[in-house]
Parts: structure tokens; C-alpha cells; sequence
């Protein structure tokens, strides 16, 4: 580890900022990979590599746009090694959305959280980054290292996707077991070993 | 820790979250968001707003250490 370049204080900053932004890490974690222990050790591999890197964060830059980059490289690495099967876990989110006004049936979050885990990584992440975490798609590309307009694409594709299941309840009991989410993930895989999926790597 | 979890949430609402007419599910006609878009974000918000386990306070500790 050389990390030379750093003053104690700056140092001191760099951290505050990274433990600030663990919060956002473990949810975009947790909406990626579904399980939450998995995603907490995805999030603890993260804060090791962003440590480790910390010479290349540029000050007044936003740290949790810049961490992302490095949760979602470590997660798409992860993939590759078929750790994360979109696997979800039951008891994070047994809770009850409450209905919004003029909307007579609740939604569930752990039918929307399944649903969200049958969606293809790409539109999965594009979704969580704009949908949840509240970037822009300007910042969401930068994020994934594409074009604004690939961003805007699987936003939009993961939203009717979404908006299909859930409006027909086709959303699946649980992912793993489900053929439709099995295959998908699938293919995506194939897509990315394939050189066609990631686009940013670190 | 409240305002240390927001974070990097203060260039929000933007454009992107202004979504135009999608349909369903319990979506009326034009301009409503279907439920399930807070949904996504409840679901966000709710693992921010978690504890940090303690093993992330260790780590965070530990990294100092690490000169």
C-alpha cells in the first residue's frame, strides 16, 4: 500500500466522507445482489477498495458516485464468479407499502424487491441508481461507464418490466427457484462473459 | 448519524425523477407515478436508514491502521 500522497487531515476527510456514504453503499448493495449479508460483505470489499485507492478520489467530487463505480465493478466481478444468483432473502423486506393515494392495492415491498431482482443486472443497477438512489442519468451513465442514452434505455425497460408484473401479479415466489429469473440472469451473464455486458471496469 | 446517512442525496429531486405518464399498476391516467416507483425508493431509504453493523464500525476503524 503507497498511499504517500495524502496529508493526515486529508486522510481524516476521505474517511468521514467514505463512512458517510456506507449507508448508500449497503442499499444499492442490498438491491443488487438481494441478500443482505452478501451485500454487506460486497459493501466491506468496497470500503477496503476505495481505501486502498483513495489517491484517485478527487476532493469535492462526489464520493458516493465515485464508491458505486467500485461496489458495482466488485459486484459484476462477483458475478462472474457466480457468487450472486439474484438470491433473495425473505426476511429483509416482509413489509407493507403503504398505498399511495387513489391506489386501491397495496404494493409489497418484497413483491416489488423480487421483481426487481428478476430484472436483467444492467436495467437492475440503472433502476436502483435512478429510481432509488435519486442520480441523475447523466450520473447514472458515469456510474456504468455508458452512453446517458444506454441509461435511459434500461430505466426504462426495467420500469415496464416492473410495471407488467406487478400490475398482472406475475411476480415470482421467489427468485431462485423462479425459471423466468433463473434464465434471465442467465443470459445476462452470458451477455457480459461475452464482452458485451460491462462497460466500465475497474 | 441521521444527517451523515443523507449524503450525497442533495442534488435531489431532479429531472430524472419527474416521470411522465407510465401506466399501472393503480397508476391514473396521466401524470401519476405507479406506486411501486416510492416503493423502490422505501425500499432504498429503508437500508439506509438501518443501524450500521458493527462490523462496519470495525472496518471504518481498522482502516486507519492501515498507513
Amino acid at each position: 500500500m503507497t498511499q504517500g500522497e495524502r496529508t493526515a487531515s486529508e486522510r481524516a476527510d476521505f474517511k468521514r466522507d467514505l463512512a458517510a456514504v456506507v449507508p448508500h453503499l449497503r442499499a444499492f448493495a442490498r438491491g443488487l445482489c438481494g441478500r443482505a449479508d452478501m451485500a454487506d460483505d460486497l459493501v466491506q470489499e468496497a470500503l477496503l477498495k476505495a481505501w486502498a485507492a483513495q489517491d484517485r478520489f478527487e476532493p469535492g467530487t462526489s464520493m458516493r458516485a465515485w464508491t458505486f463505480v467500485i461496489l458495482r465493478n466488485a459486484y459484476l466481478t462477483d458475478m462472474r464468479r457466480n457468487r450472486f444468483r439474484g438470491e433473495y432473502d425473505e426476511n429483509v423486506a416482509e413489509r407493507i407499502l403503504t398505498a399511495p393515494a387513489g391506489q386501491e392495492e397495496p404494493i409489497h415491498l418484497a413483491d416489488l424487491h423480487r421483481a426487481l431482482l428478476t430484472l436483467p443486472p444492467e436495467r437492475r443497477e440503472a433502476l436502483l441508481l435512478v429510481g432509488a438512489g435519486g442520480f441523475s442519468y447523466e450520473e447514472a451513465a458515469s456510474i456504468c461507464g455508458c452512453a446517458v442514452g444506454t441509461i435511459k434505455s434500461r430505466v426504462g425497460r426495467a420500469r415496464a418490466a416492473l410495471n407488467t408484473m406487478l400490475a398482472d401479479g406475475s411476480v415470482p415466489k421467489r427468485s431462485i427457484d423462479d425459471e423466468t429469473a433463473h434464465r434471465a440472469i442467465l443470459e445476462e451473464l452470458e451477455e457480459v462473459a461475452a464482452g458485451n455486458g460491462v462497460a466500465a471496469r475497474g | 448519524m441521521t444527517q451523515t446517512n443523507r449524503e450525497g442525496r442533495s442534488t435531489q429531486p431532479k429531472p430524472g425523477h419527474k416521470r411522465g405518464a407510465e401506466s399501472k399498476p393503480g397508476a391514473k391516467a396521466n401524470g401519476e407515478l405507479p406506486g411501486w416507483t416510492n416503493g423502490l425508493r422505501q425500499l432504498y431509504d429503508q437500508v439506509v436508514d438501518e443501524d450500521l453493523p458493527d462490523s462496519f464500525r470495525d472496518l471504518l476503524s481498522r482502516l486507519d491502521d492501515q498507513r
